[in-house]
């Protein structure tokens, strides 16, 4: 089975469907796609926000990507995985960042995303400064995003 | 050796990326943390919760124990929030 891999990091804004279609495309073997989108808030923990910047690491973003998607296509039969991620000023309602993973059967491709989102959560070199009335200031991490990458290493 | 510095930390030494000759007995990534925590006061403040700072040595990440010896590129930055 061939797995088809796209792992961007951009400024540029991207359309989920188009992604889709890209992956999908002339193939007959994918009999389910599961697709997260991460989109910016106008508030975070309760206070508005007007607008978020994403910092990374060129050379480790990529590289920290593609291992967990090896790692994924070595847990599920995927025939496809997409992962783009944003990065510069991100205006609420925007895009953020997207996973698609392709499988012949659903429950691959939902556990699959799951597994890819925690780890970019968590393990992915980037930061978020967001903007407000107040200034601006760095999100900080949370214990739960570490909670949620850390089921995947049990049993 | 290249070193790099990502979000917070970057904004409070002040710099992006430095080269530097840390002293042979600078043997590990805690070692190097506090070796450039002594450099002067933006640098304390930077590392001043060392257990907070996360590493990476040459695009992977590593633990404070991890040797830098034949490292080519160190970065230092906080708990990461992409996604």
């Amino acid at each position: 089975m061939t797995t088809a891999v796209t792992i961007r990091i951009q400024e540029a804004d991207f359309d989920v469907a188009r992604e889709i279609a890209a992956l999908t495309q002339s193939r007959k073997d994918i009999g389910a796609v599961v697709s997260f989108s991460g989109i910016c808030r106008d508030s975070e923990g309760g206070a508005p926000i007007s607008a978020l910047t994403l910092e990374h690491y060129q050379g480790m973003a990529e590289a920290e990507i593609a291992r967990h998607a090896e790692t994924a296509m070595s847990r599920w039969p995927l025939n496809g995985l997409t992962v783009i991620h944003r990065v510069g000023r991100i205006m609420p309602g925007e895009n953020i960042v997207l996973v698609l993973t392709a499988s012949a059967h659903r429950q691959a491709a939902f556990e699959a995303a799951e597994f890819l989102m925690d780890y970019l959560k968590t393990n992915a070199p980037f930061w978020k400064r967001e903007e407000s009335a107040k200034g601006t200031s760095w999100i900080e991490a949370r214990d739960h995003d570490d909670a949620a990458a850390a089921r995947w290493t049990k049993s | 050796m290249k070193v790099k510095y990502f979000a917070w930390v970057r904004e409070r030494i002040g710099k992006e990326e430095e080269t530097i000759e840390p002293p042979a007995d600078v043997r590990t990534v805690g070692d190097l943390i506090d070796w450039l925590a002594r450099r002067d006061e933006s640098y304390a403040y930077a590392f001043e919760t060392p257990l907070v700072i996360r590493a990476a040595i040459d695009h992977a990440h590593v633990r404070p124990d991890a040797t830098i010896s034949g490292a080519r590129e160190i970065a230092f930055f906080p708990p990461m929030t992409g996604g």
